[in-house]
């Protein structure tokens, strides 16, 4: 078997998937760094990113599967699922294999419904994101939120943030991964935070005055637009699943 | 900000606002070009859940409890004794503006008891819409309710600022709501809507030749009716909902189950019973009547007016028209997939996608999203598939009653199967 090591990067999988066919390796598999082992049979071939063939195996793809297609394909990309590469590389080769048909519209085919299945997962995390992000507002006017998905998509909802809040300075963080989106006012910058930060709640001293009345006050109404007689806790599970009561000031404990 | 008194009032009014069902956010696109705060997402966004499971995505709230009205179904009717507050119109823009700040809501949804009269009132709500719109550059969702009998000047203000109207119609039978609030018809509810109507269509045309009219309400229009206060039937509520969709351009008709909260000899005693079942089949039957092509004779008729609690609407149609199945999964048009029972929207698309590069089986059908326990009964595919020969049972209704499990049921009720599982395996 022929391992080709690449650097976690979509482009660097994409690059992986053109030295395939550049070089004809005899069963090849993608694998990331991380779980790259070495076994005796195996070759193992370092893959180095580079963006011109990455593009082309793109714009490839794309004139077969269009640009939803590959926003499908990226998405998929993200899941970190252990058999991702496995599941890609499948649909992509399908791809090649029939460009005048838009395979990834063959709903009965295993690995275009996996790399559906992938897809709409991270989706869901990009919407929960959007959905669940509280901001709580600091001493210095910045409102901050931190947050720990279950996928990589600090990225995904950038664009729904720095159009929504456009009069505000803002921080989300994802404390899982160690990275942030801070927008300026200007622009929104890719941020790390030297300060360790392993707690969703932040320290009250460093809230604005304003915000834990508006919390209360949230909380409050939160309570107030049940109806008790409708009583449904496993609805009220099903469409807030308990991992994310963390992130949601209502569900907290404030005093 | 007073806290305690804001706290107080926000408590009284988001109680008195709760029972109407509409929290919807979707529908419009309003950017957020003038670098201020927020926009509309046109699929909406479900903020938070109530412990109820319903979706939170606007701040709901009353302007005021008082009113002059003294409906029956209402808790803040004029003859209830509850404590009366009303937020000023700062208030109601400050919360919004700092929950929206905060991403706790997709925006606000204002309604209002009736002070004095309906103009009075219906200047105030506008005002707030104005306020966030013009002052605070908010860009986010508003929902106004129009109160019926305002000015045609002040609807039309309305819909420049609000992204949503709606009225009411309370009770779906004028009799019903003759019954319970004397002082309303549904003449005196229409003609708001009539007129919303009539400005979405001319704005509408008007943009089309002139780019920058401003937008009236581009997630449409609403309305509400109240479920199980009186004796009505599912074939008069999805009538007058299909005479609605069809002759005001509402973009949804809301079925609320009434809450008996308030004792009174002409309303169903405390204590009763929310219809949730009901409510859950009458929104079945809207879905049909609006994504899947069904008309509502075909859903009930004068005979048979009440939707059955058993089995859903599309399956009671199915049951009714066994003759219409089993559907060829590889050759049926997309109105006949699409009345498959369990095959939802989405599954209807999907087939007609991959039957194209190969024969579908119920394991294909499975995956991609097809409820297979249900949809097996009446599928053909190329392969055999043994479940057909339920389809002409006398008992067929019977034995797809017991072995799908309505979620309405209780867990901890156990029941036995009459049949053995071999039946209802996959193939």
């Amino acid at each position: 078997m022929t391992l080709l090591v690449y650097d976690n990067t979509f482009e660097g999988f994409l690059t992986a998937i053109f030295e395939i066919y550049e070089y004809k390796y005899i069963q090849p598999k993608i694998v990331k760094d991380k779980n790259h082992t070495l076994s005796l049979l195996d070759e193992t071939i370092d893959v180095f990113t580079d963006e011109k063939k990455a593009n082309r195996v793109l714009l490839k793809i794309e004139k077969s599967i269009g640009k939803i297609g590959v926003k499908i394909l990226l998405y998929s990309f993200l899941s970190e699922d252990i058999n991702l590469e496995k599941y890609l590389f499948e649909v992509i080769k399908y791809i090649l294999e029939f460009p005048d048909k838009n395979v990834i519209n063959n709903f009965s085919n295993p690995n275009v419904m996996q790399v559906h299945k992938l897809s709409r997962s991270v989706a869901r995390e990009k919407h929960r994101m959007e959905a669940f992000v509280r901001f709580e507002e600091l001493l210095n006017g910045i409102y901050f939120s931190k947050i720990a998905p279950d996928f990589d998509v600090l990225m995904l909802i950038l664009n729904h943030f720095k159009n929504r809040y456009q009069d505000q300075e803002w921080i989300i963080y994802d404390i899982k991964r160690n990275y942030g989106l801070y927008y300026n006012l200007q622009k929104v910058d890719i941020i790390t935070l030297d300060i360790e930060l392993n707690n969703i709640k932040t320290n009250q001293d460093l809230l604005s005055d304003e915000e834990l009345k508006y919390q209360n006050l949230w909380k409050e109404y939160f309570d107030h637009t049940n109806i008790t007689e409708r009583k449904n806790m496993k609805l009220h599970v099903q469409h807030l699943p308990k991992r994310y009561w963390k992130y949601l000031t209502e569900k907290r404990d404030i005093k | 900000m007073n806290y305690e008194r804001i706290k107080e009032k926000l408590e009284i009014l988001a109680d008195a606002a709760k029972y109407d069902v509409s929290c919807s956010s979707s529908g419009s696109n309003r950017k957020n070009n003038n670098k201020g705060l927020g926009n509309a997402a046109p699929s909406g966004i479900c903020h938070t859940y109530t412990q109820d499971g319903r979706c939170v995505s606007l701040l709901k709230i009353l302007l005021t409890n008082h009113c002059i009205y003294d409906c029956a179904y209402c808790v803040t009717r004029k003859s209830n004794d509850i404590k009366r507050v009303a937020f000023t119109v700062r208030e109601v823009v400050d919360l919004t503006m700092n929950f929206y700040r905060r991403n706790y809501i997709e925006g606000l949804f204002l309604s209002s008891g009736i002070f004095k009269n309906a103009d009075f009132t219906m200047e105030r709500l506008v005002r707030v819409a104005k306020l966030l719109r013009l002052e605070e550059n908010f860009n986010g969702y508003i929902h106004l309710k129009t109160i019926p009998g305002a000015s045609d000047e002040l609807m039309q203000e309305a819909g420049l600022y609000a992204d949503r109207l709606s009225v009411n119609l309370e009770i779906p039978t004028q009799s019903g709501l003759k019954l319970l609030a004397p002082e309303k018809d549904h003449q005196q509810m229409m003609k708001p809507m009539g007129f919303v109507k009539n400005k979405l269509i001319e704005y509408k045309s008007e943009r089309k030749i002139i780019k920058h009219v401003p937008k009236f309400a581009p997630a449409g229009q609403t309305t509400q009716m109240i479920i199980g206060a009186t004796n009505e039937n599912d074939f008069q509520i999805i009538k007058v909902a299909d005479h609605f969709y069809r002759n005001f351009n509402l973009k949804r008709v809301y079925y609320s189950g009434y809450v008996p909260v308030l004792s009174d000899s002409r309303l169903p005693s405390i204590g009763t019973q929310v219809p949730m079942v009901r409510e859950n089949r009458l929104y079945q039957a809207d879905w049909l009547m609006r994504f899947y092509g069904f008309k509502a004779d075909e859903i009930l008729d004068k005979n048979n007016p009440f939707l059955d609690l058993e089995v859903d609407p599309k399956m009671a149609w199915a049951l009714r028209n066994i003759h219409e199945f089993p559907v060829d999964i590889q050759s049926a048009s997309l109105e006949m997939i699409l009345r498959i029972p369990g095959v939802g929207t989405k599954s209807a698309y999907k087939i007609l996608q991959a039957r194209k590069f190969q024969n579908l089986s119920l394991e294909h059908l499975s995956k991609i999203g097809v409820s297979i326990n249900r949809a097996k009964y009446f599928i053909d595919t190329r392969s055999i598939n043994k479940n057909l020969r339920f389809l002409n049972r006398l008992n067929f209704r019977e034995l797809l009653i017991n072995q799908t499990k309505s979620k309405f049921d209780n867990p901890f009720n156990p029941q036995l199967s009459l049949f053995d599982n071999d039946a209802f395996s996959l193939r």
